[in-house]
């Protein structure tokens, strides 16, 4: 046998592209995202987390604590807890990620695709993109919610929008720790329930839902460095609301808009290589 | 290296050992398949057929051993590897959310051909395969053999120069057999290389050009499909005689490597025998000395299924098709020392 050529020069198609283009990952980012969109057009009920749930909370927050819970420095409860109830909503929506990605780990299609000559992190960045758009719609929803309630931001429009840009890039970098979550777990109910042990609690124990005036100094100190406390302070800011936390003092609370940025962009530095190394290491051997 | 021509073999492996955990998978493993070709990679489940694939296929990566695809090492440039190659595995690796046109479009876009070429591609391999109607439709939906059809297409989006087919009509109808058969054939005869298993016998026997025996991870035989049935020295004989004769058994049973079968009216006897030069002249002499009628002998050669159960030791049938990967350990057979076939029931 002497010399053949593999080609497939009688192909129409060309050949698949080699790697080190421009191109090429970001339409594989652009096609997995698209992918995981579709999934979600297949199961709308899937959205229920971001649409649903975020109604019911924002009417349940705001007419049962609403009544009960003074705002230290004054100001509507209503004005003062809808930063907390989107920090609420966004955070525990980033178990979307961890599910979605260990759901993908156990399907036959993971091979198909590490099979194939793409761009290996669109998997990943894909899948970051399609929970941003859905993180974008819980946004969108409880901002339409809090306005019927009786919400009313006290700031420019686009101090507003800032306040919201804020706190998804928060939500951004959350999905990427709650990747990592997934790329760890040996099911998509384990997945689960990492979300339910780790995002609840984090969101929980801040100043979302209750002034932390009143709370006992070590849970206050808790409150006051955990970055939630920072990305909801840092919200009410841009959106002129009432902020109890900014009597408290401590560098967090006094800055928290630098604050709540420095935090998600951290957790974003560390979480994001980390789920890379994790994806990489389940799906290799 | 990387620009696609290569001299030699398009699939090579080499001494291609794997291990998961304590179970021995592969135990050093060579074969090599020409350019155009088709090789048969046989053997029960848990020989290693998979996992050799898996290896080519830049899935997994051996623990010794060199396999190489388009002469580009598959260790060191998987990335390479992934531009040449087609892979249809043995679950179904599409996505059941997507539609098939949805699969086979997202298939083509990630390997960079483009949108309106996968969108164009698509269509034609969904007329192909016989699945237009359904191409629409939720995968979710699909029969068992459709989803197989759609695997076969979406390996072939790309129109790639190598092709792996992991047992590829496990779990098909016989018309969905044929029809795969026919787009594998097809496929041959516009230079596709391909490395096919299968646990069916008569799949290698129909397609491979040459068949490599694999069991508990080493290769206990190759050869092109004649070459392994003339290897083995076993063949079967049926007699029928004019009249039923008291003697015949005993004339033929010297040459039988087994016990002589006579039917109820004692006109048919059937044997194995040693396949010997000039076995249909020593039969008629031996009958003809009993003094028995004879009016017709035929004589049939080995299939495929008689070398195999002669190769394997007939351990598919004996373990009831639990062999699994648990109990691989040193190969029964090695070489050439088989010449007993299978005795089948």
């Amino acid at each position: 046998m002497t010399s053949t050529a593999i080609s497939a020069s009688k192909a129409g198609s060309g050949r698949p592209r080699s790697s080190g283009s421009m191109i090429g990952p970001l339409s594989d980012t652009w096609a997995m995202t698209r992918r995981n969109l579709i999934h979600i057009s297949r199961a709308p009920m899937q959205l229920s987390d971001v649409t649903i749930q975020p109604l019911i909370f924002t009417l349940l927050f705001v007419y049962i604590f609403g009544g009960g819970i003074p705002i230290p420095g004054g100001g509507s409860y209503v004005n003062y807890v809808l930063a907390g109830i989107l920090a609420l909503n966004l955070v525990s929506s980033t178990m979307g990620t961890a599910v979605g990605l260990s759901t993908d780990l156990h399907e036959g299609v993971m091979d198909r695709f590490r099979t194939l000559p793409m761009w290996r992190s669109a998997i990943l960045v894909g899948r970051s993109l399609a929970d941003l758009l859905t993180a974008l719609l819980c946004a969108l929803i409880v901002a339409l919610t809090g306005l019927a309630v009786g919400w009313r931001p006290g700031a420019s429009i686009a101090s507003v929008i800032g306040g919201f840009a804020l706190m998804l890039f928060f939500a951004y970098a959350v999905q990427w720790v709650s990747a990592c979550m997934g790329l760890n777990a040996s099911s998509p109910e384990t997945a689960a329930s990492f979300g339910l042990i780790l995002l609840l609690p984090l969101t929980l124990v801040s100043n979302a839902l209750v002034p932390t005036q009143h709370m006992p100094g070590w849970l206050q100190a808790i409150t006051t460095w955990n970055p939630v406390s920072s990305v909801v302070a840092g919200t009410r800011v841009l959106w002129g609301s009432p902020n109890p936390s900014a009597t408290i003092q401590a560098w967090p609370m006094q800055h928290p808009v630098q604050a709540a940025l420095i935090w998600s962009a951290v957790i974003l530095a560390v979480a994001a290589p980390a789920a890379a190394h994790f994806f990489k290491r389940r799906t290799t051997g | 290296m990387g620009d696609g021509t290569v001299a030699g073999p398009v699939i090579e492996a080499e001494g291609l050992a794997k291990h998961y955990g304590q179970t021995l998978a592969l135990a050093g493993v060579d074969f090599a398949v020409p350019a155009g070709t088709i090789l048969g990679l046989l053997g029960p489940n848990g020989a290693g057929k998979t996992t050799a694939v898996r290896i080519l296929t830049t899935l997994a990566l051996p623990d010794a051993g060199r396999a190489a695809v388009a002469g580009i090492d598959v260790v060191k440039h998987p990335g390479q590897v992934r531009r040449y190659i087609g892979v249809v595995g043995q679950e179904a690796t599409l996505d059941p959310l997507l539609s098939g046109r949805q699969n086979l479009m997202i298939v083509g876009e990630l390997s960079g051909i483009g949108r309106a070429a996968s969108r164009a591609r698509a269509a034609e391999l969904l007329a192909q395969f016989d699945l237009a109607d359904a191409g629409d439709r939720m995968l979710k939906g699909y029969s068992g053999g459709m989803r197989r059809r759609l695997d076969l297409a979406a390996s072939l989006i790309t129109r790639p120069p190598v092709l792996f087919l992991d047992e590829p009509t496990t779990g098909l109808d016989p018309t969905g057999r044929q029809q795969t058969w026919e787009a594998i054939r097809a496929l041959l005869r516009e230079g596709v290389t391909v490395l096919l298993t299968t646990q069916y016998l008569e799949e290698a026997d129909a397609l491979a050009h040459r068949i490599v025996v694999v069991d508990h991870g080493t290769v206990i035989a190759e050869g092109t499909p004649q070459e392994l049935k003339e290897a083995s020295r076993s063949a079967h004989i049926e007699v029928t005689l004019a009249v039923p004769n008291a003697r015949a058994s005993g004339a033929v049973a010297p040459m039988a490597t087994g016990h002589v079968r006579v039917s109820d009216d004692g006109r048919r006897l059937s044997a194995a025998v040693d396949a010997t030069p000039g076995l249909a002249t020593a039969l008629v002499r031996a009958l003809d000395a009993a003094g028995a009628l004879v009016d017709n002998i035929e004589v049939r050669r080995p299939s495929l299924d008689d070398v195999f159960f002669a190769l394997t030791g007939g351990h598919i049938a004996a373990d009831g098709h639990a062999d699994s990967a648990g109990d691989a350990g040193a190969p029964r057979r090695t070489g050439n020392e088989h010449g007993v076939p299978g005795v089948r029931a």
